[in-house]
């Protein structure tokens, strides 16, 4: 066991590095006040865009730029229609996510199925040599300390900057942060596309680094959808975000293991089982809110503070449009 | 009031031309990005949906699942819900007929074994969409995500009976069960090559469902609660209640939709027996602007544009993927362009 245990772990970091970006990105766009529900389907063009760049131009530093630019132009697309437009958010995204899945298909067809280039590991010096730590967390490439980065970073913009405050308070009360002199269309439409950056990111660091390469399916399919409930897990924290991300690529792990112990079980099962027990522990969630459990709750002190950590309640002026008097 | 209307039918037109020409220029350029002639595609799509009588027979035969699916579509939309669990629906419609079906075999009263299959590929979807209705209206969970979970869980189920209990005697495959034996499939006939019956009931499934919307009290409760859930109450209505209903008509035709996949399209269960028509007729709905009306006409275009396609790789070695492009291109301009005409006061 005391073998196989950093293993799973750094599996479980370097698998969770994409989907931890994907959230974050998410999170910061929600934030604002503005759901992209067109992540699924980015995070796929993102990744063949990145791919096929780096592979055309032989530098992974061009294929990342690809692959954000491409998630920051479909989160821009959402953006537009939403707050210039005014249209529905969750109709825009949902069209977006099938239709930047088929042109990711379409244009990445010739690309499919070839060696392209390839993130290498970097351990990180002396760090590296720590025992049990060292093998977790600093044997990885780039993008995973990138996203382990990136916790830590959008922690801190968030709650501890003045432009975290503005963020937060444009996606709480679009009419009051209008009334302190900010603008929150051009607020919102800016951490919609940075939320966009990351996802495009996300979509990169699959195609180069955690599944390496292009086809049809790549491998990233559904992990969008993983990311938004994720956000919704994490009560729009990106830390708890990103715990929901590590506990996600956990039971993706386990079922590679579980595999091999339980032979008889199709694969398939395992490979989509991740997907319906994250979205059960959402129900757990959602039904620990409820008035009826929350009495229970309230009696049991050491109950309380556990559940706490579960509490969540969204920016009040999510999806809502904001139009200026 | 002639005026007006001609006023009204000439800008519809404009925005018609507006939307096909943005479509077609956005569409031409990613095959041109491609490195593909774009008029070649095109020609090679229409020839591959309207080529021969068999060919259109495909897209029929793909327009009964879509329309089904889009007409259940209807009501979740009317009171508001994003029912994206349509597709595990349909699934679990596929996966009920086909187990009726089998039980069918040798049985020598196939005409039982069919009806009854199809009323349990209708349970099977209306489960699965109570369950989704269940976790929005009694845990809060909003219908997006327990319908993508559902989906999911739908997807396992699937393929853990195609390579579980269900598989193939010898080797267990993707290419899905067993075939059924002939006499439980829809009859087809004629140059098309179609199951009538199909077609039949899709055209009843439309006709009741514009008359429930438009004529009787449940479609107004329904446009009710979508518009307004909070005053709604105060009429006397039950939102939570009314949404299960919805619920269940949306489960039950998708169910339904999974049957005809089943027991007319591919005579078996495979794994990707929803071929994404649940998804796709979200798109229809949108298109139509949730109007039964123009729904069926929305939904034979996207089916020719799904069948023709197929096309694409055979002859231009490009992916079949094309058709969602220029499906989720014309949503888009569309609303994009209605939301213009709205915001200019054009409409109300």
């Amino acid at each position: 066991m005391n073998e196989i245990l950093p293993i799973l772990l750094a599996g479980v970091i370097a698998g969770a590095a994409p989907i931890v970006l994907a959230a974050i990105g998410e999170t910061i766009t929600e934030k604002a006040g503005i759901i992209n529900l067109s992540i699924d389907g980015s995070i796929l063009l993102s990744a063949m865009t990145a791919f096929v760049v780096s592979y055309k131009t032989d530098s992974l530093l061009a294929g990342f730029a690809a692959g954000a630019f491409t998630g920051a132009a479909v989160a821009a697309v959402v953006a537009v229609f939403s707050i210039y437009l005014r249209l529905s958010q969750v109709a825009v995204g949902f069209v977006l996510t099938l239709m930047a899945r088929d042109l990711a298909y379409f244009i990445g067809n010739p690309f499919s199925r070839i060696q392209g280039p390839q993130i290498l590991p970097l351990p990180i010096p002396l760090l590296k040599d720590i025992p049990f730590i060292g093998e977790v967390f600093f044997q990885h490439n780039l993008t995973v300390y990138g996203s382990l980065l990136a916790i830590v970073f959008s922690w801190w913009y968030i709650y501890r900057t003045s432009y975290g405050l503005t963020l937060r308070s444009v996606g709480e009360n679009p009419s009051a942060s209008y009334a302190r002199g900010i603008n929150p269309h051009r607020v919102q439409l800016m951490y919609v596309i940075c939320g966009g950056l990351l996802i495009g990111l996300a979509g990169a660091v699959f195609s180069l680094s955690t599944k390496p390469g292009w086809g049809r399916p790549q491998g990233a399919e559904g992990i969008g959808w993983i990311a938004l409930a994720l956000v919704i897990f994490g009560g729009w924290n990106p830390v708890k975000a990103a715990c929901g991300a590590y506990l996600f690529a956990f039971l993706q792990v386990m079922g590679i293991y579980l595999q091999g112990w339980f032979p008889s079980v199709p694969a398939q099962v395992f490979q989509v089982a991740p997907f319906p027990l994250m979205i059960l522990t959402l129900v757990i969630i959602f039904a620990l809110q409820k008035e009826s459990i929350k009495v229970i709750v309230d009696r049991k002190p050491m109950l309380k503070y556990w559940l706490r950590l579960f509490a969540s309640s969204p920016p009040a002026a999510l999806g809502k449009q904001f139009i200026r008097q | 009031m002639t005026v007006n209307f001609r006023k009204s039918v000439l800008s519809s037109l404009i925005d018609l031309a507006i939307t096909i020409f943005s479509v077609g220029a956005f569409t031409s350029i990613i095959l041109l990005a491609a490195g593909a002639p774009p008029l070649e595609a095109y020609y090679n799509i229409f020839k591959g949906a309207f080529g021969s009588w068999t060919k259109f027979g495909h897209c029929l035969k793909a327009w009964i699942p879509l329309t089904l699916c889009a007409c259940g579509l209807l009501y979740t939309f009317r009171i508001g819900l994003w029912n994206i669990g349509i597709e595990g629906q349909m699934i679990m419609g596929a996966v009920f007929t086909t187990w009726v079906l089998r039980l069918g075999t040798d049985s020598g009263n196939e005409l039982f074994f069919i009806i009854t299959a199809f009323f349990a590929g209708m349970a099977g979807g209306g489960l699965w969409a109570v369950i989704a209705g269940f976790l929005k209206t009694k845990s809060g969970v909003n219908e997006i995500f327990a319908g993508l979970g559902l989906n999911f869980v739908a997807q396992g189920f699937i393929l853990w009976l195609i390579f579980g209990p269900w598989r193939q005697p010898g080797s267990a495959s993707m290419s899905g069960t067993e075939t059924l034996p002939d006499n439980l499939w829809l009859p087809q006939t004629g140059a098309l090559n179609v199951p009538y019956a199909g077609i039949i009931i899709t055209i009843s499934a439309l006709v009741i469902t514009a008359i429930i919307l438009q004529r009787t009290r449940i479609g107004l409760n329904l446009k009710a609660i979508g518009n307004n859930p909070d005053s709604s109450v105060l009429f006397g209505l039950h939102p939570g209640r009314n949404m299960l209903l919805a619920m269940i008509f949306a489960g039950g035709l998708a169910g339904l939709a999974g049957s005809i996949q089943v027991s007319a399209v591919y005579h078996r269960l495979i794994p990707a027996i929803s071929s994404n028509y649940g998804y796709l007729a979200l798109l229809v709905v949108m298109l139509a602007g949730f109007r039964p009306g123009l729904t069926p006409v929305i939904s034979l275009f996207f089916a020719c544009l799904n069948v023709g396609s197929i096309q694409l790789p055979m002859v231009l070695k490009l992916d079949s993927s094309l058709s969602g492009v220029i499906q989720g291109s014309l949503v888009l301009a569309t609303l994009a362009i209605y939301a213009w005409r709205k915001q200019k006061g054009v409409i109300p």
